[in-house]
């Protein structure tokens, strides 16, 4: 009935199948091949001044597709990350031309956006609405909210604590701006809860099977509320780093936020179904985006087709999730 | 056959009872699913419950195991009356459930099930400042768990999705008895398994008896049943019917009590 695994009882991974087994293989290889093409074919793609830039271009879809990897792995989605995130740079911008502290202002919009997370979570898990639907409703009343407080218009943000992200320091001849210092320690400081702590434990429990989760005493409800609330802090900050890139309140701004945020995720080996997948994963596919659209502007290629071979990557990604899944 | 097996029942005859229910009814509306049953489970025995289907099985464990509240009647754990809220305060009492679906998470690794909702933290600041896993205690205690109920699996380190179905089952039935205290409640843990993975998941069931539990077996599988219970207690239309043992009856006879043909 059942093949018979023959086996030592404890064998030791080969270092192929340790590599083929990471999830994280597939999206690295294939960052890697776009990365080994465009350096061939023009010699200014691995000047570290491009490859700076790069990472600055990466910066806000990198920390929007933190909260978004946390959601996606719950089973979730969030389609109102780039509102969010435009409704922490507006209050925030709002406030300092009005007067107030920058410090505050920020911390507020920052709080202002957890607050946003935490209702979508809070909505989902108590009602047990389809997040889908949530934070499609969420996109649309913060998209109207927002034009209806700015007038319909953009404005100008100037203030040094705001713009702060977008300042440069030297790191060995590698020019970085303080925003990708802070996309990174955002990277590690939620890979270590996602893979390190109980909380990020069951969050995997909870994207594979909530059922499961329940029997075994998970909190289920309880804990997508604080995913959905880690999710929204994560966008505020995100907001900020926005500022420090162009200092301008834009209602309109980031409407591809979303799409764009998913895409890295999926590209980066993370399940649409949930419980598969983590945030290296993410972090390769917000830099796969960021290669090939700097790689291919280099070549002076027409930008849409940037968007043309994005969409063919996360059509492949899916395909290979779905190929994956229905193996096992 | 009967007198090949249940070496040690012998003694459960005379072993206190941990668990028990006395005169216990569950009714929805005008329908009465169980209409007084008793039970009584021994220590270090396998009880199995066989019945009907509609008998009232499942709902005298779901009973038992704190999953619903009975309309009437007494729950006693170790002689003490007990009301479970729900089926974490039953866990909490040492009564470990492996249910049918399993309750794993398919693409986490084995100990990170074994561990689900119980996690072990590390010792000192890292585990308490810092909240850290004890991931490597984790995965030795799995395997110890593991070599102890003499189950053996490819790796401690695949996921669950990449083992078997009795493999599966073996890590839920691991689980059970890594964190029962005093009794494991099993429900159909062979439906789903071929011959051969029957044959070790019964092994399983017997390696928890020797580490002093009790077993609380559901199963519509009579030569299962024969083979490993030391007594059957069977129901009949919301009661308890019956109770007997393998070497004194039949499954003929157990059959005729189940549908009523004849009484004990």
């Amino acid at each position: 009935m059942s093949t018979v695994i023959p086996s030592s009882p404890e064998p030791k991974a080969s270092l192929k199948a340790r590599i083929l087994g990471t999830p994280s293989a597939g999206p690295f290889l294939v960052l890697l091949a776009f990365g080994l093409i465009f350096a061939l074919t023009n010699p200014r793609f691995l000047a570290t001044h491009n490859l700076s830039i790069i990472l600055q271009q990466t910066v806000i879809i990198g920390v929007l597709a933190i909260g978004q990897t946390l959601v996606i792995l719950t089973a979730g989605i969030d389609l109102a990350v780039g509102a969010i995130c435009v409704l922490g740079t507006i209050i925030a911008g709002k406030m300092v031309n009005l007067g107030y502290d920058p410090v505050l202002s920020m911390g507020f919009a920052i709080l202002v956006c957890t607050a946003a997370g935490l209702s979508a979570g809070g909505l989902i898990s108590a009602l047990r609405l389809p997040p889908f639907i949530v934070t499609l409703g969420i996109l649309g009343i913060l998209t109207a909210a927002l034009r209806l407080i700015s007038a319909g218009g953009a404005f100008a943000v100037r203030d040094p604590f705001l713009a702060w992200t977008g300042n440069t320091l030297k790191l060995g001849g590698f020019v970085l701006t303080y925003g990708v210092l802070i996309m990174v320690a955002l990277y590690a400081i939620v890979w270590y809860l996602l893979n390190e702590t109980k909380w990020g434990r069951h969050v995997y429990a909870i994207g594979n099977s909530p059922e499961a989760a329940r029997l075994v005493g998970i909190p289920v409800r309880r804990h997508l509320l604080s995913v959905y609330l880690a999710a929204g802090l994560i966008y505020g900050i995100g907001a900020w780093l926005a500022l420090g890139r162009i200092p301008n309140a834009d209602p309109n701004a980031m409407q591809t936020a979303n799409l764009d945020s998913i895409t890295a995720v999926v590209i980066g080996g993370t399940s649409l179904f949930g419980g598969r997948g983590g945030l290296i994963g993410t972090l390769i596919g917000a830099l796969i985006v960021g290669v090939l659209r700097n790689g291919l502007t280099l070549a002076g290629i027409d930008p849409l087709w940037q968007d043309l071979v994005t969409g063919i990557l996360v059509i492949i990604a899916v395909a290979l999730d779905q190929m994956s899944r229905r193996r096992n | 056959m009967s007198d090949v097996n249940n070496s040690q029942s012998m003694a459960t005859t005379s072993a206190p009872i941990v668990l028990e229910a006395r005169n216990v009814t569950k009714t929805y509306g005008h329908v009465t699913a169980l209409a007084g049953v008793d039970f009584e489970l021994r220590a270090g025995e396998i009880l199995a419950v066989v019945g009907d289907n509609g008998a009232g099985k499942s709902t005298l464990i779901k009973a038992l195991t704190g999953a619903l509240h009975p309309t009437s009647g007494e729950i006693l754990l170790d002689g003490r009356p007990v009301n479970f809220k729900g089926p974490l305060d039953a866990r909490h009492a040492g009564i470990e459930t492996v249910y049918q679906d399993l309750a794993m998470a398919p693409a986490l690794d084995i100990a990170s099930n074994l561990f689900l909702g119980r996690e072990l933290r590390a010792p000192g600041i890292l585990g308490q400042v810092f909240r850290r896993l004890d991931k490597k205690r984790m995965r030795e205690e799995a395997r110890r768990a593991m070599s102890e109920l003499k189950f053996r699996l490819p790796s401690i380190d695949n996921p669950v999705e990449a083992l078997s179905g009795g493999q599966r089952q073996g890590v839920a039935v691991a689980r059970a008895a890594l964190f029962a205290r005093k009794l494991v409640i099993m429900d159909e843990p062979t439906a789903a398994l071929g011959v051969r993975e029957t044959g070790q998941v019964l092994e399983l069931i017997r390696s928890i008896r020797e580490r002093g539990l009790a077993v609380v077996l559901i199963s519509h599988n009579m030569p299962n049943v024969f083979d490993i219970a030391d007594r059957i207690h069977i129901m009949r239309l919301g009661r308890r019917a019956a109770v007997v043992t393998p070497k004194t009856h039949s499954m003929n006879d157990v059959v005729a009590i189940m549908t009523g043909a004849a009484t004990a």
